[in-house]
Formats: structure tokens, C-alpha cells, sequence
């Protein structure tokens, strides 16, 4: 993914950017905006003359203000990605309290405002947005040395007021003392924000850490255990209205005409709208709303729909791969040497239409003024979005002011331009001074998904008779991702990078490979679900080697250790899987084992699942060894529970999800029809980190890609028969 | 008029009859720490108490529950739900958080009437209750931890 190859370069520059320059750390001044007693203090933030400004503005940002130490010693991080299950308000924290030295206790945290110019991923250059695993990632070094400075500017204050060196004084969990003499960070803010900027902040040696790597507990379980976490769902607001949507029964549909003489008259309705997606009923609340969208009459056109169904896409997709495709990696001579192979081992996959399905529905709730516009949502892209959403209603992007809230999952679906988003501001503006709550019911977010791409391969690939694999021909067909969005600049040649991801850097040694990739058109709405292509491209790969191993008669731990000879990290998580899982020893009758690895964003994990089959057929995973490497492992527990998510996430596709297409309608509606993992078929999960001094990558994303292959190859040594196609469904 | 028992509190609404309990509460009552997940009590998103029953308020008509007494994440606090509570927050049970009201009380109403729930009986009590980040095995553990805790106290 293209996303990934920038991070890969970033990161690399990151970790090289130890030291904090001085117009770096003007940088951080200007946008803390100066002196902010009593509301809170932005370390950091002394007076800067005009010339100092000039060079700030012209400056990349390596760093912000990301803390504000109030007289109450309390520590609040400004946060600048997305929480939305996967920890970052407790990792990011947490980095920041390492290099202050400040206790757990006394750290709190708030999301960030949308401003690109403070808040910027640092691997997606001058966009604010959460995804692609990077949160941790992109603000490694620049939250050590923002806590680093801050500690270092409290450390001079001290050592001033005391008349001490600043060699003698110590700080540990949030106090600073000098043999007898201590204090609080809270006494010491004002004073420390007016000394000079520390312009090369010492960073802990990673010995020292104290937070970083322990099992610290999360910030945010209190509040989602007691019902008070506050979601898009919970926004209360003075006068708020609900809009519920009629939208066209497929996605790309239109409105021809409609007649909303009833829904206006049923009790409660404020008003009805047309916008460009569709029509909203805007009630006193959602009951009102929902009882009067079903007396809308709304004639559709439905003339840029989708016409096809599933099996034909399918069939259209096969024949696409049975052509030659664009080369996205070619080395040796993949077709020669099949031409001549004593054995070839041949294989086509099916991969379905997944959707995002989180639990909360999509929402968001929009206010527009006349020259401004306030929202308040689980936001994920808050630069897409603050654009977007100026162009929908003609206010300045500045005057778009995004309130972040807690999401209820997203897994991908909440970075999504040009969607909900804007439909909610397209309706909010037409009722203009009154806040505007727009709620999906779980059918509109079913048929307004925006899936994970169907996609369909065709694999060939010949083994020696010394058992290695000498030759892969893959070709990759899928729809586009990022084709006709706001992002399809980021498609670099003639491809989506998606299509192919994590075959086109393949890490088993192949001498001979031939990887294609095709895009296939179809009118049907697409986007990143949780790890992108990886999440059908492992299971393919994973399952293909075991084809492979099964043809070479080796041991699939042994066949892929032989492949990895040189990937040192793959091999790292596939023997350390492999050790846990007891890989070879004997299990119970009916039960098999199963391995896949796999590398995304940056993090390699190899999952091991044991598998029972009942003489019914029917089967249950039972256990998933995991082990992972994603380089320092900040939060351990986290890490933990990234992994499990994505095994039971992983699962939950793989065993029973697919949207399904009856002449281009979306057949599923709800969870009776799109089924997620329950409770009862979640496998026991171990997890195990690699222990590493890397620079850390992503845990949110990884965990997710093996599990559907390792479950599959177990399925596989138990059946002889090997899988092609997901989801498996419930019988072998 | 319907009259409501809400966790201890009787609240007199002048609402259509057929509202969902889960819009009473959101909409009328500013009580939000019940959610919204699919409209059909099939993810337990909603699950609220009905005497002590796990009941999907999505689902359930404000006119079915006149007279119930109704308890809900807001204002539950019974020894069950405390233990579940703090085992929650001892696992670290949560990631998005958004199905977790209506798990704790779906894992609270277990505990209220099995004090020590086998693997298999905790599958049984929360098969009604989805969760997209698959937090499962905690929620397991953590009922385990929570039964521990409560010892023979649970009622």
C-alpha cells in the first residue's frame, strides 16, 4: 500500500531525527498560542519575535504542543489520532509520560482540534488522519522529545529556583527533587515556561523506560465501563434535531422524485431535505425521524447502478486473471521455468465483499452557520473532512471546527471522503443554526458500506524435486480502492497498490516471480477494511504455500523456515509461534494445526490456530498461538489485545462474512444476514512479542492477515482438501 | 402518559406508546450509556435489565415495559455489576468501548443468578451480545474474575 512505502521512508527519517532544532521547537511555540495560565500551559511556550516566526512558518513540523501541565499537576496529552478501540489514547500518553517522567496517574488526555499545520501524521506529510497502522509509528520520536523538552525546561526551573545544578536534580513519577527539596510539575510550569528552549532534549536510554514496555492499564476503561464514554451517538446539544436518510436502494443511485407530503405531516418532523445522496427526514428526535422516513415516496434512478450479481462479478474476474496483467514484480523468468517444471502446482482463489459493520452506525452531527460550521464525530481524517466539508457548505476549511469524540469502531470505515460525512453537512445546512444529529440505522450502514474489494486470483507455481519452490506466477485481480476518490493520486503506476498488497513484496525466496495485478471496474462502493489487501492476500499467499509444502512433502514450519532462511524477523515470530504452540508435538484426535506469517505495516506476526473437526463436518478453532514483532512494544497489554481483535476480527470474516450481490442489489441488510463471530466461536488466544530495540510500527492492522490462512491450513491437514475460497462457513 | 421505573426512579412520559425503550431513554431521558447497534435485538448493543432479565431495548416498546422495574448501565450498581465492573477494568476488557454497556449488563445478569458460570454457560448468557473488536476472551475472563470476586455474594 502506498501509504505503507511512505512510512517505510518516514520512518526511517524519524528515527534519524533525534535532535530537536531550534525552529523546530519555535514551531511548537507558535501553535501553542502563548501563555495559557490557568486553562492550562502549554510547556514551551515563551514569546518569539517576528524573524523567528518567518523561519517557523517556513519550517516542516517535526513537533507540537502536545502537553499542556496545569498547578494542579495534572498532565493532559493532546491527541492527535483517532481512539477508536485501538489503544492510541493510552500509547501516545504513555510515550510522553516515559520522557517526562511523570507518573501514570497524573496523566489525562483530550483529542486534538483539526489542524493539519500542529496535528499532521507525520508519515502522510501535511494531513492530520488516523489509519494504516501508524499512529505509534509516525509519533515515536516526536512525543519522547516533546516530554523530553517539557522535563528538561521543568528540570532549568527548578535548578534556578533552588540555586542547584541542574546535573543534581532528579525527576521521577511526576516529582522534581534535589535532596530534601521536591515539587510537583504544576508549581514549576509558569516559571519553566519562560526559560530557553532546551535544543537537543537528552532522550531516555531505553534501559530506563518505565512505562514504556510495562502493563500499564488504559486510560479510557473507566469511562467505557460505566455508560459515560461519550460517542457521536451520546452528543447532546441544545435544540439538536435527528435526520434519518432515505438513500437509493444501491449505492450510486439517484433521486428522480419524491413526494414527502406524509413524512412532513407525521408528528414531529421538522423538516424533510433533498441533498445529492438522498432525502432526509429531520425530526424533534430519532423515533419521530424513523416512523416518518417509511412514509417518503421516492422513485429512484437507478441507471448508474450495478446490474450484475455475485457469481458473474466472479466469473468476470476469472477471466481477467486468465489474461496477462500489469507486472508489478517481476524477477527470473517465472513463465520459462514452468514451461519446463516437472511439477506445477495450480491454484484460483475467491476473496468476497466484506463490510465494516462497527457496532455504532455511522453519524455525525453538524451545526451550520453563516460563515461557520461546527461538528462533532468519531473523525478519523480530520484535514479530508475539514475540506470536505467546506466545499459542502461554502464555509472557509479554517471555520470548520471539528469536535473528535470517541468511535465506536471504524476499522477503516470512518476515512472515508466524500460519504457520511458530507451528507450529514449537506442536511445540517439546509436547517442552518440548529445542530443536526445524522444516524444510520444498521441497514443504511449495511447497504451504504464501503467494502473491502471482492477479488479473485490465479496462482501457478512449480516445486523442484529437491522440495524448493523455483517459480510463482500470480495474478491479482480486485476492484480499486483509491480509483475516482480524492485519494487517487496516492495510486502510484498503473494499479491500485491494493490489489497486490503483500504479494508484491513477497518475503519467501522465490527465484523465479511473476506477480500481475488487474483492476477490475464495478459499480460497487470500496475502501480499507482493517489491514487493507493484506486481509485477502495473506490467506491466498499463506494457504498456497501449504499447497506447496504439502507438493515439496516437507513440514510447513519447515518448508517456510527454509524460504525465510534470510528474513530475520519472519523467522523471529515463526519459530517463536511455532516453540509456543508446541508445532509437531501430538494433539488430540480430530484436532489439526495450522501456520501462516505475514508482514504489514512493518510488523511481522505468525499465528499457529488448532482446529477440531467433528465427524459432523462442523469445526471450532479452539486456540491461536500468536507472535508478534512490531519493535519496541510500548504497551505490551495493548499490543495484547491488538492481536487478539484481529484474530477474532480475522476470524469472524473468514469463517462466516461476505456481501453478497442479486443483480448489483446488496442481498445483506442486518447481523442475521451478515453474521460476525459471537462469543462461543472466539478461540483461546496467546499472544507473544518478539522482544526488540526496532523502531516501533503499527499493532492495529497486523494481528488481523494470518488467521484466516492458519485456520484454513488446518482445516487443510485435517481434510487433504485444500481452501480456495472465503468465507469458509461452518463445515469443512 | 406511560409511566417508567428506571434504576430507582419513576418517570411519567407523555411519548408514543410504541417508542422503543432504547429512544425513551436516549432521547427523553438523556440516559445514553445504552446504545444504538442494530435496531433488531440481534447485537445487545441496547441490553438493559427488565426485572433483572437481560432485555433488548431496541426492541422492547415502552408501553411492554410500563410497570417493570428497568435497569440500566446509568444507575445500575447491584454487587453483581460492581464486580463486573472492576473485573472489567482490571483485564482491560475495552478497545472502541461502544458494545460494552450492554455486555457488562448482559455479564452482570449472569452473575445475578449463576454464581459460578462455567466457559460454557458464560458463551450461552453473552451469545446475544456482539462485539466487533472481539474483546471475547477478556469478557470471559473477566466474568471469571468478576465471579471470584464476588465469592458467594452474588444475588
Amino acid at each position: 500500500m502506498n501509504f505503507l512505502k511512505r512510512q517505510i521512508v518516514q520512518a526511517e527519517q524519524n528515527s534519524g531525527s533525534a535532535n530537536l532544532t531550534r525552529r523546530t521547537f519555535l514551531q511548537a511555540i507558535s501553535a501553542s498560542g502563548g501563555l495559557l495560565i490557568g486553562s492550562g500551559l502549554m510547556v514551551g511556550s515563551a514569546p518569539i519575535n517576528a524573524a523567528d516566526k518567518t523561519s517557523v512558518e517556513n519550517s516542516a513540523p517535526i513537533f507540537n504542543a502536545f502537553l499542556k501541565i496545569t498547578p494542579d499537576n495534572k498532565v493532559t496529552m493532546v491527541i492527535k489520532h483517532l481512539d477508536m478501540g485501538q489503544g492510541v489514547s493510552t500509547g501516545l500518553t504513555s510515550i510522553v509520560a516515559e520522557e517526562l517522567d511523570a507518573s501514570w496517574e497524573q496523566m489525562a488526555w483530550e483529542f486534538a482540534p483539526a489542524d493539519a499545520s500542529r496535528y499532521n501524521n507525520l508519515f502522510w506529510g501535511p494531513t492530520q488522519g488516523t489509519g494504516g497502522s501508524s499512529s505509534i509509528a509516525n509519533s515515536w520520536m516526536q512525543l519522547r522529545q516533546s516530554g523530553a523538552a517539557a522535563r528538561a525546561m521543568l528540570v532549568a526551573a527548578a535548578a534556578d529556583e533552588w540555586k542547584v545544578p541542574v546535573e543534581e536534580i532528579k525527576v521521577s513519577k511526576g516529582i522534581i527533587s534535589h535532596g530534601d527539596r521536591s515539587s510537583g510539575f504544576g508549581a514549576l510550569v509558569a516559571k519553566a515556561s519562560l526559560l530557553p528552549v532546551p535544543q537537543n532534549p537528552k532522550l531516555k536510554d531505553p534501559q530506563d523506560f518505565q512505562l514504556i514496555g510495562k502493563n500499564i492499564p488504559r486510560k479510557d476503561s473507566n469511562d467505557k465501563t460505566n455508560g459515560q464514554a461519550i460517542y457521536t451517538q451520546d452528543i447532546l446539544l441544545p435544540g439538536m434535531l435527528t435526520a434519518l436518510v432515505a438513500y437509493p436502494p444501491q449505492i450510486f443511485g439517484k433521486v428522480k422524485k419524491f413526494d414527502a407530503t406524509k413524512a412532513k405531516a407525521s408528528p414531529g418532523v421538522v423538516a424533510v431535505v433533498e441533498f445529492p445522496r438522498g432525502i432526509a427526514v429531520v425530526a424533534e428526535n430519532f423515533w419521530a425521524a424513523k416512523k416518518a422516513r417509511v412514509l417518503l415516496q421516492v422513485e429512484w434512478d437507478l441507471s448508474a447502478c450495478e446490474t450484475r450479481s455475485s457469481n458473474e462479478l466472479f466469473n468476470a474476474c476469472h477471466e481477467l486473471a486468465s489474461k496477462p496483467g500489469n507486472i508489478v514484480k517481476a524477477e527470473g523468468d517465472a513463465a520459462a521455468t514452468l514451461a519446463n517444471a516437472e511439477q506445477v502446482i495450480q491454484a484460483k482463489f475467491e476473496l468476497p465483499y466484506i463490510a465494516h459493520a462497527a457496532i455504532e452506525p455511522l453519524n455525525c452531527v453538524v451545526k451550520v452557520e453563516k460563515n461557520n460550521c461546527e461538528l462533532w464525530f468519531g473523525c478519523q481524517m480530520p484535514t479530508v473532512d475539514q475540506q470536505q466539508v467546506a466545499a459542502a457548505t461554502g464555509v472557509k476549511p479554517e471555520s470548520v471546527k471539528i469536535n473528535t469524540l470517541y468511535a465506536g469502531g471504524s476499522f477503516g470505515r470512518r476515512a472515508c471522503p466524500s460519504d457520511y460525512v458530507v451528507d450529514a453537512a449537506n442536511i445540517a445546512k439546509q436547517v442552518p443554526g440548529r445542530a443536526v444529529k445524522m444516524v444510520w440505522t444498521r441497514e443504511d450502514e449495511i447497504l451504504n458500506g464501503r467494502y473491502r474489494p471482492m477479488a479473485v486470483h490465479h496462482i501457478r507455481a512449480a516445486v523442484s524435486p529437491e522440495g524448493k519452490i523455483i517459480a510463482w506466477q500470480h495474478h491479482a485481480v480486485a476492484q480499486a480502492i483509491l480509483r475516482g476518490t480524492p485519494f487517487e493520486g496516492m495510486i502510484q503506476g498503473p494499479v491500485d497498490g491494493t490489489v497486490a498488497e503483500g504479494i508484491d513484496d513477497m518475503h519467501y525466496a522465490v527465484p523465479n516471480l511473476l506477480v500481475q495485478a488487474s483492476e477490475i471496474p464495478i459499480k460497487v462502493s470500496t475502501l480499507w477494511w482493517r489491514s487493507v489487501g493484506h486481509s485477502g492476500n495473506a490467506f491466498v499467499v499463506e494457504t498456497f504455500i501449504d499447497q506447496l509444502a504439502q507438493a515439496a512433502k516437507k513440514d510447513p514450519v519447515i518448508f517456510r523456515r527454509e524460504l525465510l532462511a534470510k528474513e530475520a524477523r519472519a523467522l523471529g515470530v515463526l519459530n517463536l509461534a511455532a516453540e509456543k504452540s508446541g508445532w509437531g508435538k501430538p494433539l488430540p484426535k480430530g484436532v489439526t494445526r495450522g501456520v501462516a506469517v505475514h508482514k504489514s505495516f512493518g510488523t511481522w506476526v505468525a499465528q499457529v490456530a488448532e482446529v477440531r473437526v467433528n465427524p459432523d463436518k462442523t469445526f471450532k478453532v479452539e486456540r491461536v498461538v500468536c507472535a508478534v514483532d512490531c519493535g519496541v512494544a510500548v504497551n505490551p497489554d495493548v499490543i495484547r489485545a491488538q492481536m487478539e481483535g484481529g484474530i477474532g476480527m480475522g476470524l469472524s470474516a473468514a469463517l462466516g462474512e461476505a456481501i453478497t450481490l442479486n443483480k448489483g442489489v446488496v442481498e445483506q441488510t442486518n447481523y442475521h444476514n451478515y453474521p460476525l463471530l459471537r462469543i462461543a466461536a472466539m478461540p483461546r488466544v496467546e499472544v507473544h512479542i518478539v522482544p526488540s530495540a526496532e523502531v516501533p510500527s503499527g499493532v492495529g492492522e497486523p494481528g488481523l492477515p494470518p488467521i484466516a490462512g492458519a485456520v484454513a491450513n488446518a482445516l487443510f491437514a485435517a481434510t487433504g482438501k485444500p481452501l480456495t475460497k472465503l468465507p469458509i462457513g461452518d463445515k469443512v | 402518559m406511560i409511566s417508567l421505573t428506571i434504576n430507582g426512579k419513576t418517570h411519567e412520559l407523555d411519548i408514543d406508546p410504541d417508542t422503543p425503550l432504547l429512544w425513551a431513554l436516549r432521547d427523553e431521558l438523556n440516559m445514553t450509556g445504552t446504545k444504538l447497534g442494530c435496531g433488531m435485538a440481534l447485537c445487545g448493543a441496547c441490553t438493559v435489565h427488565m426485572n433483572g432479565n437481560p432485555t433488548r431495548a431496541c426492541s422492547l416498546p415502552i408501553s411492554a415495559a410500563a410497570g417493570a422495574k428497568i435497569e440500566t448501565i446509568d444507575g445500575i450498581n447491584s454487587p453483581a455489576f460492581q464486580a463486573v465492573q472492576q473485573a472489567w477494568r482490571e483485564l482491560d476488557v475495552v478497545q472502541c468501548g461502544y458494545c460494552q454497556s450492554g455486555q457488562i449488563m448482559s455479564a452482570t445478569a449472569l452473575l445475578q443468578t449463576n454464581k459460578k458460570p462455567t466457559d460454557a454457560e458464560i458463551d450461552v448468557a453473552m451469545s446475544g451480545n456482539l462485539c466487533r473488536c472481539a474483546t471475547y476472551q477478556r469478557i470471559r475472563g473477566a466474568i471469571h474474575q468478576a465471579a471470584d470476586n464476588l465469592g458467594g455474594k452474588a444475588k
